[in-house]
């Protein structure tokens, strides 16, 4: 029976779960307003691909509904879609998955994301992520009733996690450490060097890693380390990408978690109680993405990598000091050169210049004196934005002086 | 190198600066490179795409079929020259199949094309028959399409 004597706001806030209601809200909602009210913004805020899917994987989605491939699949995803993935892991990196019982197709990564933490975590588990790291790591943790653990990271160790930092943070409650390389924000690869202490680190502790590889197709003269490919990892490593960034699918919401058969069941568990399975369209049109995708997603990578040079270099030249990224398709400058914070920075460059860029601190504290900007956008928007930032900074350099 | 070609077919106005960051070459290197291609040939010239319905500037397209008698010695080639050459004609190929030359022809009005064609190229000795199409629609040319509504924002403003 409904309490009537309540006041709304009570009632609102009983009705709501408790952990929602401490979950803090994303921080750039104002942000977001105040973009929203303007017109003629140049955007380095948008975090996907400004490429549409390449046409013949949007055909062969397109050609599943003619079909009538309207219907669900598996929980597990398509066989077929599975079997094109475990074959891919192998070429590409030498990982060899199951595709029966060791892959997992899921609507998208976040998806991935969250199952891999609700299969795991028990309350109060503990979680290290790296600081700053994806908006959702520390929220998903939360929601799946664990404790985020943030480890520093800085510009001068390239904003890659250190396994001595890990280690010191490693408590009887630590689960597993949750690391996604390419980095949003930051731009940032991690090596083999940097990746192999890391698993070291895991097999002394028995933790497991929760290896977030979305970014992985996109690296410009780096490795990509995959990490279930590192010695002994297999079996402790859940590892979730997607077809979003590398095939530029975000709208169609898939990706995939490959892990060792143990956990694919538990996930797949909360999976099919909870999302049944994948979009079928989206399913079939990454069996195409896969089998004939490879030459769209090279001319991609080129591309992102001839703005990735521009962009990293204006930035140096015009006052914003930002180390070379090697993955995704983000830079990280630092913005402490004009006495700014980062929201600040981030909505006077809005207000008086019209360039969007997200404030380092959305991701996590050790962002503050940093903004994410992104180049997946066209050259000649990466000029003019620059071109705006660089009028900006001076006029920022005279205020201050 | 093939780079700096792929970025200044996309782009002509792409100045050395520009590319040499792009692809991480010395500016000095991609001039270099930039005017030896233009000195033999590999760029033939710049040019700019212009959509002339914009201005209510209206040509008239035709694709004609062309078969004719190849020469002994010279094989296609001199009856190509003698048809190519015609300002009228856009662009000429020789192709496999049911005929021999497919030529691209523009015109201020149809009966400009007809009488390029009757009175030019039917008569020329070495021409069989021709075959005039006329184009009714410029969907997509030299790889960009043209009835495309420009820059449709299709993405939020801003996603983490």
């Amino acid at each position: 029976m409904l309490n009537t004597k309540s006041t709304p706001t009570q009632a609102r806030n009983k009705l709501i779960s408790q952990k929602v209601t401490s979950l803090p809200p994303s921080g750039i909602r104002k942000f977001f307003d105040l973009l929203s009210s303007l017109e003629d913004v140049i955007s380095l805020g948008i975090g996907e691909p400004d490429f549409v899917t390449p046409w013949h994987i949007r055909e062969a989605g397109t050609y599943s509904l003619e079909k009538g491939y309207t219907m669900y699949t598996s929980n597990s995803g398509m066989l077929e879609l599975r079997q094109e993935l475990a074959s891919y892991l192998e070429l590409r990196y030498g990982v060899n998955y199951h595709p029966e019982y060791e892959i997992l197709i899921t609507v998208g990564t976040s998806e991935g994301l969250d199952l891999a933490l609700r299969a795991i975590i028990n309350p109060g588990d503990e979680v290290i992520i790296p600081d700053p790291c994806y908006v959702a790591y520390p929220a998903d943790i939360i929601l799946a009733g664990g404790v985020p653990i943030l480890v520093p990271t800085n510009e001068e160790n390239k904003f890659v996690v250190r396994a001595t930092d890990i280690e010191a943070r490693i408590t009887k409650q630590t689960k597993a450490i949750l690391i996604g390389y390419p980095a949003n924000p930051t731009g940032a690869v991690i090596s083999r060097k940097e990746a192999d202490a890391i698993a070291g680190l895991a097999k002394k502790y028995d933790l497991l890693v929760i290896s977030d590889e979305l970014y992985a197709r996109l690296v410009y003269g780096a490795e990509h380390i995959c990490f279930p490919s590192l010695h002994g990892m297999k079996e402790r490593t859940i590892l979730i990408r997607g077809f979003s960034k590398s095939h530029a699918m975000t709208g169609w919401r898939l990706g995939y978690v490959a892990a060792d058969r143990r956990f694919i069941q538990a996930l797949t568990k909360i999976h099919q109680y909870t999302m049944l399975s994948a979009p079928t369209m989206a399913q079939v049109a990454a069996i195409e993405a896969l089998r004939n995708g490879e030459s769209e997603v090279e001319k991609m990578v080129q591309e992102y990598n001839r703005r990735r040079r521009l962009m990293v270099k204006r930035l140096n030249e015009i006052g914003l000091s930002c180390f070379e990224p090697r993955g995704a398709f983000y830079a990280f400058p630092s913005i402490k050169a004009t006495g700014m914070n980062s929201e600040e920075f981030a909505e006077k460059l809005l207000l008086e210049e019209k360039v969007a860029v997200v404030p380092g601190t959305a991701f996590g504290p050790c962002g503050e004196g940093f903004v994410r900007c992104c180049y997946a956008t066209s050259l000649s928007n990466i000029e003019e934005a620059l071109k705006k930032m660089d009028r900006f900074v001076r006029k920022s350099r005279l205020n201050t002086v | 190198m093939k780079e700096i070609f792929e970025i200044l077919e996309q782009n002509g106005r792409a100045t050395p600066e520009q590319i040499s960051t792009m692809v991480d070459k010395p500016v000095r290197e991609v001039e270099k490179i930039i005017k030896q291609a233009e000195k033999d040939g590999t760029i033939l010239k710049y040019k700019t795409i212009i959509n002339w319905p914009k201005l209510g500037e209206e040509d008239i397209w035709a694709l004609i079929e062309v078969r004719v008698t190849p020469q002994r010695d010279v094989g296609f080639d001199a009856i190509a020259e003698r048809i190519y050459q015609f300002p009228e004609v856009y662009s000429a190929y020789l192709v496999s199949g049911t005929y021999d030359l497919a030529i691209l022809v523009k015109g201020k009005n149809m009966q400009e094309i007809s009488s390029f064609v009757t009175e030019k190229l039917a008569p020329l000795e070495r021409v069989q028959s021709t075959v005039t199409h006329f184009l009714l629609k410029r969907y997509k040319e030299d790889g960009d399409i043209f009835h495309l509504p420009k820059e449709i924002n299709r993405r939020l403003p801003i996603t983490l």
